[in-house]
């Protein structure tokens, strides 16, 4: 029988140590975190710093394209990236359910190494609660994470113009579809895989040869309509999307259809909105296609001053329509 | 080009536009009944292509929206008794008198379960032989069938602890209803493509014959949509109406035969009393006496409470298609889909919900 975890690791004493030291300190593997003293000293972060905080829950905890390990990392690398920063050092703090078995938990560590490593971030220092069987699902992860901003001035939500384009790294609803199919144990045709992926090294690419990006941010949770939404507060403009050129994998399309979900609505893990001056928008979408990362890349739309704090979508027909924000959780409907 | 891809080509649906445009004279007001109709309008975009002198109203094509206040009332009402509640999570938030819902009375200590379908309030009940299930069955005839099927079912297995409170409705008499009402104005009627794949064409022919109202069965895609306008309109213009079938791909002429045996084999219409149009005879399906074992409102001796209707809320008018839903003046102020005041802003097929989320 595989060995899974107890209380005890959870400790602070040798059960803990012995844990911190097979697990942790071997599969992040970097001279600061092995030090184990109670505080990192960090050294070589100067001006303006970016910094994110994100708690990491999801059911299930493996799925098609990843697993909450390299979603913790991810989010956070993508996150302090969103302010046109390079990601440094990454903590994570665990809490863990009694009976969770080791094996899991040593892919799980083992994912976030490797996202790390991928994303050039080290992460330095951690914590472990485990807790009785019941009070947390399986395992919850904490990652803070922080960088250096090398953008002047930074892109922020608040900062979108009119004439501006809008753009978006790649297809959308790919994570949301990936985790809600298979969470009802439905299998399509072709597998939708979660798109989280690092997205700090494109954005430093955009950063450096565009300059001036007025507005990164991840379409998370509540999907490309909800951000979108955000921004168009934020900002108090009017967004214009043209429903035609929203990126959307025909599995996902087919996937949402059948299970009565808007993609627009749907979390992403690995995709960025980018809002910048219309003239920048070629060289833009050509800097994302050359970059793994940005391959489905396109242009959406438009920033417009008519409907203040409204997105607009132009629809395939022509037509137009309000894109609002979801309205909690849809339930089943009675015809 | 897929089959279904065509009925949303944008070319093929401009053409019939370009011809709508040209063939309109004067006004033209149309009215859906069915609310993935109103979905669907709001969603493809159509509502801002059709020409101005087009009027689109949403009728009472929500059956959570045509629910009448007293009806909620009682239902509410058995909730308190020593039941548990089986029904479809779009009930849940729908505000009765003094705003109560399900959701509140649930947190109040009622024992709600949120299905699927009857058959998920059937084996709930069998999962449960010492509690009493009560599923509430609201919808029109296209869930009716499945509800009677259940109820036959929990009689063949002899189960004693399921029963149905029937709210359902019926489509052709309320349209009946719409069309007799002089105040209301109304040119065409996109007839619901749903309900009729039940029904078929044969109970809507009255609208021709006694009302000279022209009719369509129409598929949910924007080139269905557009293609019924345009025969209702061409049917206006030429002055005689006809009840068309525009869906044959899903609807039959004769519906589904098998579906309305069942159904009513297990319900035999009754009076009925409808948010908005009040009480209209022989639209609402009560259980027969031959499975009134299975009948919640006599099992439980629950009536139709006496209440005072939603103080400020419009929506009787709006599922009337007097008025539209932003001209209610709690719209999108005191009722929100966030803080419903009326159920037309709950289901997310209510014509004011649908208003709130795509209306520029
Ligand atoms: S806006 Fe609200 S209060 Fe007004 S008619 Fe609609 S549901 Fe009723």
């Amino acid at each position: 029988m595989s060995e899974k975890i107890i209380l005890d690791y959870g400790s602070g004493g040798k059960a803990s140590q012995r844990l911190i030291k097979n697990l942790f300190v071997k599969h992040f593997d970097n001279s600061i975190l092995s030090k184990m003293d109670d505080a990192v000293l960090i050294s070589d972060l100067q001006g303006p710093l970016s910094m994110s905080t994100d708690t990491f829950t999801v059911d299930p905890v493996f799925f098609p394209g990843g697993n909450i390990g390299s979603l913790s990392v991810h989010g956070t690398v993508n996150d302090v990236a969103m302010l046109g920063a390079i990601p440094k050092y990454i903590s994570c703090a665990f809490i863990l359910e009694e009976g969770l078995e080791m094996d899991d938990l040593d892919k799980i560590v083992r994912s976030m190494a490797i996202a790390a490593q991928e994303a050039g971030v080290l992460i330095v220092t951690g914590d472990t609660k485990v807790v009785p069987k019941g009070a947390v699902d399986k395992i919850f992860i904490n990652t803070t994470g922080i960088g250096s901003v090398i953008a002047d001035p930074s892109p922020s939500g608040s900062r979108a113009c009119p004439g501006d384009a809008i753009l978006v790294s790649g297809s959308i609803g790919d994570h949301g579809l990936a985790i809600l199919s298979h969470r009802q144990g439905i299998s399509f045709e072709t597998d939708v895989l979660s798109d989280s992926q690092n997205l700090n090294h494109l954005i430093l690419k955009l950063i450096n040869e565009l300059g001036d990006v007025h507005v990164l941010r991840d379409p998370t949770r509540g999907g490309l309509a909800t951000t979108l939404n955000e921004i168009a507060l934020q900002s108090d403009v009017e967004m214009l999307i043209e429903q035609d050129r929203i990126p959307i994998r025909e599995e996902v399309e087919g996937g949402c259809s059948f299970l009565g979900l808007d993609p627009l609505f749907l979390a992403n893990e690995g995709k960025f909105i980018c809002i910048l001056p219309q003239e920048s928008a070629a060289r833009a979408l050509e800097i994302m296609h050359s970059d793994p990362a940005g391959q489905g890349a396109a242009i959406i739309g438009e920033v417009r001053e008519e409907r203040k704090g409204k997105v607009i979508l132009r629809t395939g027909l022509g037509g137009h329509r309000l894109l609002d924000m979801l309205e909690g959780e849809q339930l089943p409907r009675i015809c | 080009m897929n089959l279904l891809s065509k009925f949303k080509d944008p070319e093929l649906c401009h053409n019939i536009l370009g011809q709508i445009k040209q063939d309109i004279q004067g006004d033209f007001r149309f009215m859906e009944v069915c609310g993935t109709h109103t979905v669907s309008i709001f969603q493809s975009g159509i509502r801002t292509l059709l020409p101005g002198n087009i009027v689109h109203l949403s009728g009472p094509g929500c059956p959570v929206c045509v629910t009448h206040d007293r009806e909620i009332a009682a239902y509410l009402s058995l909730s308190q008794k020593d039941v548990i509640i089986a029904t479809f999570g779009d009930l849940m938030k729908v505000p009765g008198p003094g705003g109560k819902n399900l959701k509140l009375a649930q947190a109040e200590g009622a024992r709600i379960n949120i299905v699927y379908s009857a058959f998920d309030a059937l084996n709930l009940a069998k999962e449960n032989p010492d509690d009493k299930i009560v599923f509430l069955g609201v919808g029109f005839e296209t869930t009716a069938p499945t509800v009677a099927v259940t109820i036959k079912l929990a009689k063949d297995q002899g189960v004693k602890n399921f029963s149905i409170l029937s709210f359902h409705k019926l489509v052709p008499p309320a349209l009946k209803a719409l069309s007799a009402d002089k105040d209301i104005r109304v040119d065409g009627l996109l007839l619901p493509g749903h309900v009729s794949t039940i029904i078929g064409l044969e109970p809507y022919l009255f609208l021709a014959e006694d009302y000279n109202m022209p009719a369509v069965i129409g598929g949910f895609e924007p080139l269905d949509i557009l293609q019924s306008i345009l025969i209702m309109i061409r049917q206006k213009n030429d002055g005689k109406a006809q009840v068309i079938n525009n869906y044959k791909r899903a609807v039959s002429d004769l519906g589904n035969p098998r579906a309305t045996k069942v159904m009513n084999e297990v319900f035999e219409p009754s009076d009925a009393l409808w948010r908005g149009l009040g009480n209209i005879p022989g639209s609402g399906l009560a259980i027969r006496e031959t499975f009134s074992e299975f009948d919640a409102s006599l099992i439980y001796d629950q009536d139709l409470p006496e209440v005072d209707e939603i103080p400020g809320c419009k929506c009787g008018e709006v599922l009337k298609g007097l008025i539209a839903p932003d001209k209610c003046p709690l719209f999108g102020t005191r009722c929100t889909p966030a803080k419903p005041v009326g159920p037309c802003m709950v289901s997310t097929e209510g014509s004011c919900a649908a208003y709130h989320k795509y209306k520029i």
